[in-house]
């Protein structure tokens, strides 16, 4: 059995991602689910899930804390492992994060997290809600969704890719914003799988069964 | 595009809904979880449980019951209903809420929002508001479910929750709540065109026009109701269909 690892840097509310990952991780793909926050059970990971909930920086910061960004690092660099963030998770695989201040990012997709403009009087930021997503890649994690599917959002800030291929789907709000990216073994959603009902669900299926080359 | 959200509330009370649920073929109408559900299934958008209980004591009933729905329900839960500060808001956080309301703690001393917000971000934490008219378009705050008046103003209050790091605010009308006649549409308007976060319309639901007035006349980003869902008298997606009939955006599953 393999072992997929939710990373729990004590930032909040990893709990309903890691529901959706249990319900999901011996049904589909023979996964055991752990949370944890032991960077050497982390190094050793099969497939990494990393949440996000509050700012890039303090994200940022409470994984150096505990040496899970160089067990992060070293798993998904070194063997190729897969990797899903989510929200502020996503975020950090960007280089820069402006967030709170300027802050590094683990620089897998180059590019920076900047805060969503208000384009008209009645914007509401966070971007909250279900919306649709645009410009859905082939890539595995997207099999059995469809464009224009809704999924569930909550951020305030967003991934400017610098590479239009890194971006594997994207949403509608104020513009143009990136939902997801892909690059080799590693996917990031700038929404919540594990809020987004049976897309979710889906979505989370693929990337326990997904096999990046 | 982004959709306007339906949000089913459940009162729970000692861990029971109040007044039970009227769905057919629910085995036990009190059950939250199997209230839950069947929102989740018919495409609620969000899910909201308010919880009612008298003392401390029954609320681990609380917990127990949020971390059900969590195991069942994907979609975002919000939680509210003698939440205190941020020891409540992690215990709840802990159980699978995704976000987090804060009442009359919030009247009581807005840094408890501040603090909850700065530790487990803005977008888990949620604003309770409920105001009563006291003149022409002014508003105050009340607290005990509209019994005790605080004198404080509701747009003012509105800006502090905002400014203070709630990420939406959750807006009933004490003079609508239980009357199905509709939102205070110049209360949710105004309130929704005074912060920038979302604001959630609550109280009065008794027809579907409603929930479209509260979207095109109140501004509000997402519309609550109780009753009308329990009671059978409309489905999620008879709402659904409404709403995009009249020209709303919203998801329809």
């Amino acid at each position: 059995m393999s072992q997929t690892v939710i990373v729990d840097y004590n930032s909040g509310n990893l709990h309903s991602a890691h529901k959706a990952f249990v319900k999901l991780g011996e049904k589909v793909a023979n996964s055991e689910i752990k949370l944890t926050s032991d960077p050497d059970i982390v190094a050793k990971a099969d497939r990494i899930v990393l949440p996000g909930v509050g700012s890039f920086r303090d994200c940022r910061f409470a994984l150096a804390e505990r040496g899970l960004d160089e067990a992060i690092i070293s798993a998904v660099n070194g063997r190729g492992i897969p990797f899903f963030g989510i929200c502020v998770g996503m975020q950090l695989m960007a280089s820069i994060g402006y967030e709170h201040g300027r802050t590094e990012g683990f620089n897998w997709v180059p590019g920076e997290v900047k805060p969503l403009k208000r384009q008209y009087k009645e914007m509401k930021i966070p971007h909250m809600g279900w919306n649709e997503l645009n410009d859905v890649s082939e890539h595995p994690i997207f099999s059995g969704v469809e464009e224009g599917t809704d999924v569930y959002f909550v951020h305030s800030y967003q991934l400017e890719a610098e590479n239009d291929a890194h971006c594997i789907a994207s949403t509608d709000y104020g513009g143009r914003i990136t939902a997801a990216v892909g690059f080799e073994n590693r996917v990031g959603l700038q929404f919540h799988p594990e809020k987004s009902q049976s897309a979710g669900l889906q979505i989370i299926a693929n990337f326990l069964a997904w096999k990046p080359n | 595009m982004l959709k306007i959200r339906i949000i089913p509330c459940l009162d729970v009370k000692d861990g029971r809904v109040v007044k039970g649920v009227n769905f057919v073929g629910l085995r036990d109408a009190g059950d939250p979880v199997e209230a839950a559900i069947r929102y989740d299934a018919e495409g609620a958008d969000e899910l909201c449980f308010l919880d009612i209980s008298a003392s401390r004591e029954n609320r681990r009933t609380l917990f127990d019951l949020v971390s059900r729905t969590a195991e069942c329900c994907f979609m975002p839960l919000t939680v509210g209903g003698g939440v205190r500060g941020e020891k409540d808001v992690e215990a709840l956080l802990r159980a699978g809420a995704d976000k987090v309301s804060f009442n009359t703690a919030a009247v009581h001393d807005i840094r408890c929002v501040e603090h909850s917000a700065n530790r487990f971000g803005n977008q888990c934490i949620v604003v309770a508001i409920d105001a009563k008219s006291v003149g022409p378009s002014e508003w105050q705050i009340y607290t005990h479910g509209g019994s005790q008046a605080t004198g404080i103003d509701a747009v003012k209050f509105a800006r502090q929750a905002e400014e203070s790091g709630a990420g939406e605010i959750l807006l009933t009308s004490m003079d609508s709540d239980g009357t199905q006649t509709g939102f205070d549409l110049e209360l949710t308007r105004t309130i929704a065109e005074t912060v920038t976060i979302p604001v959630i319309a609550s109280g009065g639901v008794g027809q579907l026009q409603h929930l479209v007035e509260g979207v095109t006349l109140g501004k509000a980003s997402a519309v609550l109701a109780a009753s009308i869902f329990h009671f059978g008298t409309y489905s999620i997606q008879e709402a659904k269909q409404f709403m995009a009939d009249a020209g709303v955006s919203v998801r329809i599953t």
